[in-house]
């Protein structure tokens, strides 16, 4: 059992975690036809937008209210009101996702009631689904403010089914956690369908941000779920929720509607997706189709060829609680040594990673240790790309963001097939670096004093 | 302590700005900054142009006061370019939470430049004042003067928090942090008759570095760069340049301008893109070097470098003139504001559309340039719908834009080159106006264009995006045509201003009934051109085509 220690440092150095807000707004972008609006400074949103541009390639809706900073002292209620207004007659979307940020909590600004007030003032908005999540920046990290808003999405989104209503035993809701990549839920998606079942993910990221040519012309999200598909969750027959951080959110549909849930906190793993294609199997009554038998089969072997490269392996990893729970156990599994784990946030699963300690901390930490502790592989986001230079050893990227190399939204962690080609990846660069680093000389073994050259005399040639 | 307002107002009260010299008392007052728009705005905040600013400072600690957004979201995400120090592209924040937020953030931030001084020891830490801190009353000027007392290094306050306005303002806040505390707090180790300054200039993607080596030729010492691949120390001695040059338009006005009226420092701006400006800026380099001081001969030396520079672009440029014969650019752009971009591309053969830009001659740079801007300007309130249009009408075959366009060119199956800050590739001077053309010939050339143009088999090319966003804007046109009222209500509300939401009807009326003649009448009447100013240009084709049209009438009344 692992320990979580919160570092104490007063200055954090080469940040690990992102901010609330823009995990709140991420969520949004899994809506079809949604726009995030964060209601802050104009810099609280165009940090957030140019993050999510450099890992996604692709053009994101994303607002602000733009706070000066008269309104900040004097409370933002008419930039809220402008800006949804704004909006609203602009760029036409089916949904507006508002999250609150660092100037505007330290103000204070009550944005319920001011949408209250907004939908009283304006009749065409009355109706209007308006989701609104409070986000401060100084509290907690981007994982936590996908979270809330995936939350609070159900509880204002999801309709309350009527007593009498059926379930339909083939529909079944989804709740991904934020270190999914649309990728990841394609793949999901696919493995469910197999089953004959029909999942609807909240947020979908696959509709939105699978990297597409667009099919319409619009300022929006452009594809995702549509409001109405989320109102009707209710009627599904169960739950899937990916990810410790989605217990709330299954929870709150469960609490709304009734509808069971089943929480799988990682998909990355053999035995995992035996677990997850057992229950698959159990729901839908069907057997697991041959397709995933086969692919059981080569993860299987994937994991005899990979094991030589990766068992022994020191690992640091710097990632959210659930990629770090998921990538780091798989490893385990696979014999690597969980040498240094570093997260940003609270999360019960962090103490179940299997290392002897987990610091809440950043990517300084991340490299002081794994230097300390000679570790031999690094996993964490793109931002690790500096320490990796200086440790010199083998990076993978995963997490967001991934703004110096192409695909993050294509990377697969899920499925018997996704953790084959992830582990793949990570030997290649093992043996990749072996080769170009680490190749032996006639010098390697040699210690001082022992088989050390040394002059010897021909006489004793004899 | 000058107060933060004080030292705003300050920035904008600045009369080396033309544009600011030409407004009202009151109009000075309100600053040169656009209204931004709740829910229609785009763009950094002052704390980011600051940061944009000063970052490029290679050996400083940057020490972001704030919550995880400000730094933990945008650390490391610039492309300037160090021959030295690395300690530029670390993150360093407070990372304050709820407990700072209640109590203050002051101890916090002191013990974070105590961490940073003991673990890194760089030569200076800038601190970086954010909106949380300001609300709750940080001082972090107090803080950093303590910090500094004490640790014996420069500790240097900016203070410009996001909320104050947009990242231009917070480049020249960043300017005034330097005029405040840095610049000629040290003296240089020696001087020579042939050092300058070259301000507001970040080195992206190692730019500089393509004139540099002119500049060495010449014997010209770049005494200091703000920023870009700058150190601390050669700020701090800056003003024992002979002659600065001010890049980057207007981003650090403030500090050029008091540069010279501090230390005698003559300025002039301008740019390394393109052949023409790079001649220009060499001559004008050695025109105020000999000004003040350094051999007339310098000049013989620039012209003969310059002479055969541009030779050799040209000469490189040459085989791509019969690729490019007949091939056409749309070209938007606020960011690289050189007409001798545009000169260039036209010497390589390329033919440009979409803008106003047809005509070369001299005298028509300056109209054309700002009308560049302006159509810049525009582009950021299209829809993706209009921008295709706009493609498809200029029956353009690649577009040269920022990069906010980029997604709709490429995905509209558009040839796109990113010439904005974002870019990738370097294109300063002489070799970058080549390897821009080159850059342009292979993304014209790539085949893989041909195949993604064409529908997938199972498609109807008729009713993809492309075809019904067309159709539907045609439908809308028709409609107008059928329809005078309508018609002409569509012309009236064209947006003329962008920064007051001013619109042609409303000026028109203007005009009308108060019989105005003059772009100052027009924007006293209407707001128009308050801005920015960047429509003047549009108010002044306003009021010479009522002109035109009136002038007969009137003799005809007579």
């Amino acid at each position: 059992m692992a320990i979580v220690t919160v570092g104490k440092k007063a200055c954090a150095v080469n940040p690990l975690k992102m901010s609330q807000p823009i995990g709140g707004a991420f969520a949004f972008l899994g809506l079809r036809g949604s726009m995030p609006l964060l209601h802050g400074s104009q810099g609280c949103t165009s940090f957030g937008l140019t993050l999510f541009v450099r890992h996604f390639k692709e053009a994101v809706p994303l607002q602000t209210t733009a706070m000066s900073e008269v309104a900040t002292v004097l409370g933002g209620y008419e930039n809220v009101e402008q800006a949804i207004l704004n909006i609203h007659k602009r760029t036409k979307p089916e949904i507006i996702g508002i999250c609150s940020t660092g100037v505007t909590e330290t103000k204070g600004d009550d944005v319920e009631g001011y949408i209250r007030l907004i939908r009283q003032k304006h009749p065409e908005l009355a109706a209007f689904p308006m989701v609104y999540v409070a986000t401060p920046d100084f509290k907690d990290a981007f994982q936590d403010g996908w979270e809330k808003t995936v939350a609070r999405m159900v509880e204002v989104l999801v309709e309350v089914p009527k007593a009498a209503a059926r379930r339909d035993p083939s529909r079944v809701n989804v709740l991904p956690g934020c270190h999914l990549t649309p990728g990841d839920l394609d793949e999901i998606r696919t493995i469910m369908e197999d089953f004959g079942l029909e999942p609807s993910f909240l947020p979908d990221l696959a509709g939105s941000l699978d990297g597409h040519i667009p099919d319409e012309f619009v300022p929006t999200t452009i594809g995702g779920i549509g409001v109405e598909e989320v109102a009707v969750m209710g009627q599904a027959s169960w739950t899937i929720a990916i990810g410790a951080q989605m217990r709330r959110a299954a929870e709150a549909m469960e609490k709304r509607t009734g509808t069971p849930f089943r929480l799988f906190e990682r998909l990355c793993g053999l035995s995992p997706n035996d677990e997850f294609l057992v229950f698959l199997s159990e729901i839908s009554g069907r057997p697991v189709p041959l397709k995933y038998r086969r692919q059981r089969g080569q993860l299987a072997d994937a994991m005899l060829d990979a094991h030589f490269h990766i068992g022994g392996r020191k690992l640091a990893i710097g990632a959210e609680p659930d990629l770090l729970f998921d990538l780091s156990s798989m490893l385990h599994e696979m014999g690597a040594k969980v040498t240094v784990a570093v997260t940003t946030t609270q999360s019960p699963v962090l103490e179940r990673i299997k290392t002897e300690e987990v610091l809440i901390g950043d990517l300084e930490d991340l490299e002081n240790l794994a230097k300390d502790r000679g570790c031999d592989l690094l996993i964490t986001h793109s931002h690790g790309r500096q320490a990796a230079e200086r440790l010199k050893i083998p990076f993978y990227r995963a997490g967001f963001p991934m703004f110096d190399r192409l695909g993050a939204g294509h990377q697969l962690s899920v499925g018997y097939r996704g953790t084959r080609d992830l582990i793949f990846d990570i030997a290649n660069l093992v043996i990749a670096d072996h080769e170009d680093n680490r190749q032996p000389t006639p010098d390697t073994w040699r210690t001082e004093g022992v088989g050390a050259a040394v002059d010897v005399p021909a006489a004793s040639l004899h | 302590m000058s107060s933060l307002s004080a030292t705003i107002q300050d920035v904008f009260n600045e009369p080396g700005c033309g544009k600011n010299a030409n407004k009202s008392e009151a109009e000075r007052k309100k600053g040169c900054t656009k209204q931004l728009q709740p829910g229609g705005a785009a763009g950094g905040c002052a704390f980011d142009g600051a940061k944009i600013a000063l970052q490029p400072l290679t050996d400083v600690a940057h020490l972001v006061h704030g919550p995880i957004a400000c730094e933990g979201n945008s650390w490391d995400n610039r492309g300037a370019r160090s021959s030295g120090s690395n300690i530029w592209r670390t993150g360093f924040t407070t990372d304050i939470n709820e407990t700072d937020v209640v109590f203050g953030g002051e101890k916090r931030l002191y013990k974070a430049v105590k961490e940073i001084i003991e673990k890194y020891n760089p030569p200076a830490v800038f601190v970086y004042q954010t909106c949380v801190p300001a609300m709750i009353g940080d001082d972090i000027n107090a803080v950093c003067k303590a910090a500094s007392q004490k640790f014996g290094k420069p500790v240097i306050p900016v203070n410009s928090p996001g909320f104050v306005g947009p990242k231009n303002l917070g480049n020249k806040l960043a300017g005034e942090a330097l005029l405040e505390h840095v610049i000629g707090t040290e003296e240089p180790d020696f001087t020579t008759p042939y050092d300058l300054n070259i301000i507001g200039e970040y080195n992206l993607s190692g730019e500089l570095w393509q004139v540099k080596p002119l500049l060495d030729e010449l014997g010209i010492r770049i005494l200091s760069c703000i920023s870009g691949d700058g150190k601390y120390r050669e700020v701090a001695y800056s003003h024992r340049a002979r002659a600065a040059m001010m890049v980057c338009s207007k981003a650090m006005i403030n500090v050029a301008r008091k540069m010279e009226e501090r230390y005698g420092i003559p300025f002039f701006e301008g740019s390394f893109y393109g052949i023409e400006d790079s001649s220009d800026s060499l001559r004008e380099i050695a025109r105020l070097l000999i000004e003040r001081d350094a051999p007339d001969e310098l000049m013989t030396r620039t012209e003969a470098v310059i002479a055969r520079e541009e030779a050799k672009a040209w000469a490189a440029i040459e085989p791509y003139k019969p690729r490019f014969k007949g091939k056409k650019v749309l070209l938007i752009t606020g960011g690289v504001k050189s007409w001798s971009v545009v000169a260039a591309l036209q010497e390589a053969g390329l033919e440009l559309v979409g803008t106003s830009v047809k005509k070369s001659t001299r005298e028509d740079k300056e109209r054309i340039k700002e009308l560049m801007g302006q159509d810049a300007h525009m582009i950021d309130d299209m829809t993706p719908r209009e921008m295709y249009k706009m493609m498809k009408d200029a029956k353009a075959d690649i577009m040269l834009s920022g990069g906010k366009s980029q997604f709709v060119a490429l995905k509209a199956g558009m040839p796109w080159l990113d010439i904005n800050q974002e870019r990738s590739h370097a294109y300063m001077g002489y070799v970058g106006m080549v390897k821009l053309v080159e850059e342009i010939d292979k993304a014209l050339f790539n085949p893989m264009w041909e195949q993604l143009r064409r529908p997938a088999p199972w498609e109807d090319s008729a009713k993809n995006w492309q075809a019904r966003a067309i159709a539907q804007m045609d439908a809308e046109a028709a409609a107008l045509a059928a329809d005078p009222v309508a018609a002409e209500q569509a012309r009236r509300a064209k947006k003329i201003c962008n920064c007051k939401t001013v619109d042609l009807g409303t000026i028109e009326d203007a005009i009308q009934t108060h019989g105005l003649t003059t772009t100052e009448e027009v924007k006293q009447h209407t707001n128009a051109s308050g801005g920015c100013g960047f429509c003047s240009v549009r108010i002044d084709d306003i009021l010479a085509a009522r002109q035109a049209s009136a002038a007969p009438v009137m003799q005809a009344a007579e």
